[in-house]
């Protein structure tokens, strides 16, 4: 095949440099400045897909982001398809081919001339509307094993890619008094008018060049200068003025909330060997003050039978490829309109020396100037007269003429024609309006909805409100342009006047099924080429019952593809409102939404995504624990080291090991991790009266206390020990995970309930770090390293707080605490200090026989203490009393968080789930965490657990495994035996008080 | 322009390659920073023995070579101070005597005065991209009409919170907790 589909001269392409890509295998060259699609009809392809239900063979129908059939798969190169680096389902009209792109088309096998799955296309009658509802509903078993499957892999065009993205994503945030939307005249018109008065402007368009339809507008004038030149003008001027930002191959995809605007900017899909520092693509997350709407109209198809076929095209689409590509779409061209702006498309193409065999235009009073121009470029006219089918398949080679006289069709013979241009008028691009909220009204004068009254701070300039005529267009975009600066600024503006010819107004249009004289059950009218909806299938919808086009819209799935209905909606709403008797307005409208085309998953990702995609919190100890060898786990946001495995060890052994370790002599443990707030004020210690719900206001200065917090519902909703550092000034800790909930609980409190009290919270979460000893051998760790706090247990007993210094002035706030039911000591220090107060405990633990331990080993020795872990043992559920901690309720207190709720039915009620241990009757058997516990070893089916198992640890002190639950009853069932079901058999248990170290609690105070 | 207030170690972090020359991100060394908060009056009396007054606006700032005060909230603010040296013992010497000067100017007025000087890391943010970088992750509009010299923030980057504060035309000082300094940086070197 040879290029003789480009003309001798024209087009915005670059006739010196040619691009050579590859389409399913086959090398082909088109000219940079190519859209694949204008490439592909440069070698006289239509052919580029097949339908999605029926397999047709389709062509190229638009010129724009509109078109529903050219979806192809695209690759940078060779390397990337096959690295399985594709992106599926893009627009060959939007596609800019660059060297050494690699295309497929989609939904064809084995090849997009012989596609299998051409058959459905012969079994039509069964896949018609409401297809799904009626075949897949019985019987019913079916669904999961049989239907879904099979419909899921039916479904879809294009293959998604295998390979991970290797692309990076940016993003942007930015703002602006004015968004423009589109770059046709009135966009252009609106942003040079938005410019020149001080405000600062975004002008995004979709293609990479700007001017839309005056780039093939090759007639029309503005100013006294072709249109595209005084196009090259106005972008020079907003490119040199830095209050203005121009986004190409931008898409403005979301109207959001109070002018919130999603654009999704492509940046080197179009480049054959982009700089690595670019991202592939850009989203921008823009506030605009105001947005001038100019998005223009896409034109109708005309519904006639058989209108799918490759070679039948929408004619300004023929006059695009034709004027700014170089392109004639065939060799022999009928036009088909209701409308006259067709009749360009078939002047301008015959004046770059294509041959358009007829001009077929549907009205009798058509424009006697029209006809004369036709005259004189010696092309035939029928008028009255439509098409009612083509001939050929993959490519059409005739259309078949109807004579029109009334409501009836007769045969008026056929015409040989390889490729039809075809305009049933122009619908207004509303997307963004309707997105945005607006209403739109009917206006049956223009046969459209146009744009109503605007909800958010928007306006519509130009076609998509639509008006008509360049001069009109500029008019219409410089007055929204200066409205919307006006609005923005409060500046008064000027309008500037644009002189225009060319492109004057188009009149006639066509809404609906074309008439024919086919047998109307043989043939069929596609209204959604997209998703192969016929003028049948919405007719039929209507006669099953809906009546509302939201139902049609849904029974047929008619404007439910990726173009939301563009092409098609008013062609299926008018033969709707036909079939139903009704006004168009009456059957309604969809509402367009977001995207407006599809947005990619990276573009939505941007630079969150891999080790960015989360902050990854570590901790001034992380290094050393790293190095050591440990292993990590997640708790929020942080890593926290998990244990410590020494050669050989797996996890249970270290686990094991750890805790023998701390129990027997001392462990190190970094605990930097949990919540710290400073409480400061008078009224510190009654504001903690309230929060929590121990008394707090006879605590000694340098006196610990371990605190309970309650949500207003009674359940408990963290924990944490609390130091008193001085009269007014609290130390409390909280949860590792529960720090910001914590902290934004105490505040809500303070400043909408207590806002009399003078007390302040700030986070100190990262002003110390946390450096736990406990075991046994603690106090001679520590010992050598601190300054100045006597660490004997008379001068500094348990759960009691000091602040000195260790290793030479190093300030330090050192509690007397345990966790483990060991004696213990937690450093606080500097985070710069940190790790060198570490190196020198861990040195002298080392030294003692003891060794750093993890969270696992942290989490066992409390479980052996019987120690709740907030989110463990409790589940937002949770009383005091349900754990057994009704001593940490003080008693006298007239109020704290949760108390009234405390006194509840049932939070009292008997039969609530209690903690309490279990131990496994035969003494090995490990308990799942989780694990339901019924009375029974087998109960029957439906049977309530009563409880669950919350912990479930080997327990080196215990020399055996040991398990914490919540049990309904709980505290009553002690020496009961209870049974966990286990897939291989119930596991016998005994339930115990939870409690398996040192009862008596002399260990902490040694 | 090297700040005052910072130490600035001649160390640059990596940024987007996108980022024209001129434009760098500094770790700044450790800094004396307090969480000071109260109500108006005792704000009022913070002023002389901190030297610098305390804001009263939303968002401002107020600084004096190697002093600052930032407005956080309407009883909260910010005061970051430069030790005479670097190193954590002149950080630890000032900020004992900055919270000793400022309890004595206070009395019995009802305050919190909590020391948070290890809570952050200052990340500086000069050069003629930098507004436009700290945009890729942050929503504010840094347009200087729209945020100017002086004015500070807590904001989102991202999905970390930042006191962003404009110090100069060009520069920016980014507050962020220590533990998120590797995310902040990291976005700023991709974006």
């Amino acid at each position: 095949m040879t290029l003789s589909f480009r003309t001798s001269k024209g087009g915005r392409i670059d006739r010196a440099k040619s691009v050579k890509f590859i389409f399913d295998g086959k090398t082909l060259v088109g000219q940079a400045g190519d859209t694949l699609a204008s490439a592909l009809l440069a070698n006289g392809i239509h052919l580029v897909g097949r339908s999605f239900k029926y397999h047709r063979p389709r062509g190229i129908l638009t010129a724009g982001s509109e078109e529903p059939n050219a979806l192809v798969g695209v690759a940078k190169s060779a390397a990337a398809a096959a690295a399985g680096q594709s992106v599926p389902n893009l627009r060959a009209t939007q596609v800019e081919i660059h060297e050494g792109m690699v295309i497929v088309s989609q939904n064809r096998w084995p090849s997009l001339g012989f596609d299998i799955g051409a058959v459905n296309d012969r079994l039509s009658p069964l896949f018609v509307a409401g297809f799904y509802y009626k075949t897949f509903m019985w019987p019913k078993s079916f669904w999961n094993r049989v239907y879904e499957p099979f419909i899921r892999a039916a479904a879809g065009l294009g293959k998604a890619p295998t390979a991970p993205d290797p692309d990076r994503y940016a993003n942007r945030y930015a703002h602006c008094d004015v968004l423009v939307a589109g770059s046709g005249p009135a966009g252009l018109a609106a942003a040079l008018t938005a410019t020149r008065s001080g405000a600062r402007v975004i002008l995004a368009y979709e293609q990479g060049e700007p001017g839309g339809s005056l780039l093939h507008d090759v007639g029309a004038q503005i100013d006294g200068r072709p249109a595209a030149e005084w196009v090259s003008a106005v972008i020079a001027e907003l490119a040199g003025n830095d209050r203005v930002t121009l986004l190409p191959r931008t898409t403005v995809f979301g109207y959001f909330n109070q002018n919130f605007i999603g654009l999704a900017e492509r940046v080197t899909d179009h480049l054959a060997d982009p700089d690595p520092s670019l991202p592939r693509e850009r989203l921008w997350q823009v506030r605009a003050r105001q947005v001038v709407l100019a998005t223009g109209a896409i034109e109708r198809p005309l519904v006639f039978p058989e209108n799918d076929r490759p070679g039948v095209m929408m004619a300004e689409a023929g006059r695009i490829y034709a004027n700014r590509f170089g392109v004639l779409p065939g060799r022999a061209i009928a036009v088909a309109t209701s409308c006259d702006s067709a009749w360009r498309a078939a002047f301008d193409i015959k004046a770059l020396g294509g041959n358009v065999v007829a001009i077929l235009d549907m009205r009798t009073d058509v424009d006697p100037a029209l006809k004369e121009k036709a005259r004189a470029h010696s092309i035939r006219v029928e008028t009255g007269c439509t098409v009612t089918g083509v001939k050929g398949t993959k490519r059409i080679e005739g259309v078949r003429l109807g004579r029109i006289s009334g409501d009836t069709v007769s045969s008026a013979g056929s015409l040989a024609c390889d490729c039809l241009l075809m305009s049933g008028g122009w619908t207004p691009n509303v997307s963004l309006h309707s997105q945005a909220r607006g209403k739109l009204d009917w206006h049956a004068d223009k046969g459209a909805f146009l744009p109503g009254d605007p909800v958010q701070a928007q306006r519509s300039a130009g076609s998509c409100r639509g008006i008509d005529g360049l001069a009109q267009v500029l008019a219409d975009g410089a007055r929204a342009g200066a409205e919307a600066a006006q609005a923005a600024t409060g500046n008064a503006v000027d309008v500037p006047a644009f002189s225009a010819s060319g492109s004057e107004v188009s009149s006639g249009w066509w809404l609906g099924a074309v008439p024919h004289d086919r047998d109307a059950s043989r043939v069929r009218a596609f209204v959604d080429f997209q998703n192969d909806v016929t003028a049948k299938d919405v007719k039929l919808a209507v006669r099953e019952g809906m009546h509302s086009i939201e139902h049609i819209k849904r029974y047929t799935t008619t404007g439910m593809a990726t173009d939301q209905g563009r092409l098609s909606n008013m062609n299926a709403l008018s033969i709707a409102s036909t079939a139903l008797a009704n006004e168009i307005p009456q059957v309604g409208l969809t509402t367009f939404r977001q995207p407006y085309t599809p947005v990619t998953f990276g573009t939505l990702a941007t630079t969150s995504r891999g080790d960015l995609f989360d902050p990854v919190r570590r901790t001034a100890i992380h290094d050393w624990a790293a190095a050591q060898g440990a292993a990590f786990e997640d708790v929020s946001l942080w890593k926290r080291a998990w244990y410590f495995p020494k050669s050989g060890e797996d996890m249970h052994a270290a686990v094991l090991r750890e805790c023998r370790t701390v129990r027997e002599s001392v462990g190190i443990f970094d605990a930097s991790t949990l919540g710290k707030i400073e409480v400061v004020g008078p009224d510190a210690a009654e504001f903690l009266e309230r929060i929590y719900t121990n008394p707090w206001k006879k605590l000694g200065i340098g006196r610990l206390r371990y605190g309970l917090m309650l949500n207003e519902a009674g359940f408990i909703m963290d924990d944490g020990v609390v130091g008193r550092i001085a009269e007014d000034r609290f130390h409390v800790t909280t949860t590792t995970g529960g720090a910001p909930r914590v902290l934004a609980h105490m505040e809500d409190y303070l400043q909408t309930e207590w806002a009399d009290l003078k007390v302040w919270l700030t986070s100190t979460t990262e002003q110390w770090a946390v450096i736990a000893v406990q075991g046994p051998k603690a106090r001679e760790a520590i010992a050598p390293l601190v300054d100045d706090i006597d660490l004997s247990t008379e001068a500094m007993p348990h759960m009691s707080v000091r602040q000195g210094h260790v290793m030479g002035g190093i300030p330090c706030r050192l509690f007397r605490m345990s966790f483990t039911g060991e004696a213990g000591y937690e450093i606080n220090v500097p985070p710069s200090r940190a790790r060198q107060v570490w190196d020198a405990v861990f040195a002298n633990v080392e030294r003692l026989g003891g060794c750093a331990y993890g969270t696992e080993t942290m989490h066992v020795l409390r479980a052996e203490k019987g120690y709740i872990i907030v989110g463990q043992e409790t589940d937002g559920t949770v009383t005091p009393d349900d754990v057994g901690m009704s001593w940490a309720i003080g008693k006298n207190k007239p109020d704290f968080v949760g108390k009234r709720s405390l006194a509840r039915p049932d939070l009292m009620a008997t039969g609530r789930k209690q903690l309490v241990g279990l131990l496994t009757k035969d003494g090995k058997a490990l308990l799942e965490e989780g694990a339901q516990v019924t009375a029974e070893a087998d109960p029957a089916p439906r049977t309530p657990a009563l409880g669950h198992v919350t912990s479930s640890y080997m327990s080196a002190a215990a020399g055996r495994p040991i398990a914490l639950a919540m049990i309904a009853n709980g505290r009553a069932r002690h020496g009961e035996t209870l049974h966990v079901p286990m897939p291989n058999g119930a596991i016998a248990v005994e339930v115990v008080p939870p409690l398996f170290v040192d009862p008596e609690g002399s260990r902490l105070n040694a | 322009m090297p700040d005052v207030l910072f130490h600035t170690p001649a160390e640059t972090l990596a940024l987007s390659p996108l980022v024209g020359a001129g434009t760098s991100l500094r770790r700044a060394a450790l800094l004396v920073r307090f969480v000071f908060r109260g109500d108006a009056a005792a704000a009022a009396k913070v002023g002389a023995a901190f030297g610098v007054a305390l804001p009263q606006s939303p968002l401002a700032s107020e600084r004096t070579g190697e002093r600052a005060a930032l407005w956080q909230g309407p009883d909260e603010w910010l005061l970051l101070a430069r030790p005479a040296m670097d190193g954590p013992q002149a950080v630890d010497a000032l900020a004992r005597s900055l919270a000793g000067e400022i309890a004595a100017a206070l009395g019995e007025t009802p305050h919190s005065l909590v020391d948070v000087s290890e809570r952050h890391v200052a990340l500086l943010l000069e050069g003629p991209g930098a507004a436009d970088l700290l945009n890729a992750h942050v929503f504010l509009d840094l347009d200087p009409a729209a945020f100017p010299v002086g004015m500070v923030t807590r904001t989102l980057f991202t999905k970390a919170e930042i006191v962003l504060w404009r110090t100069s035309e060009q520069n920016f000082a980014i507050e962020c907790w220590s533990s998120f300094a590797p995310y902040v940086e990291g976005h700023l070197a991709e974006a």
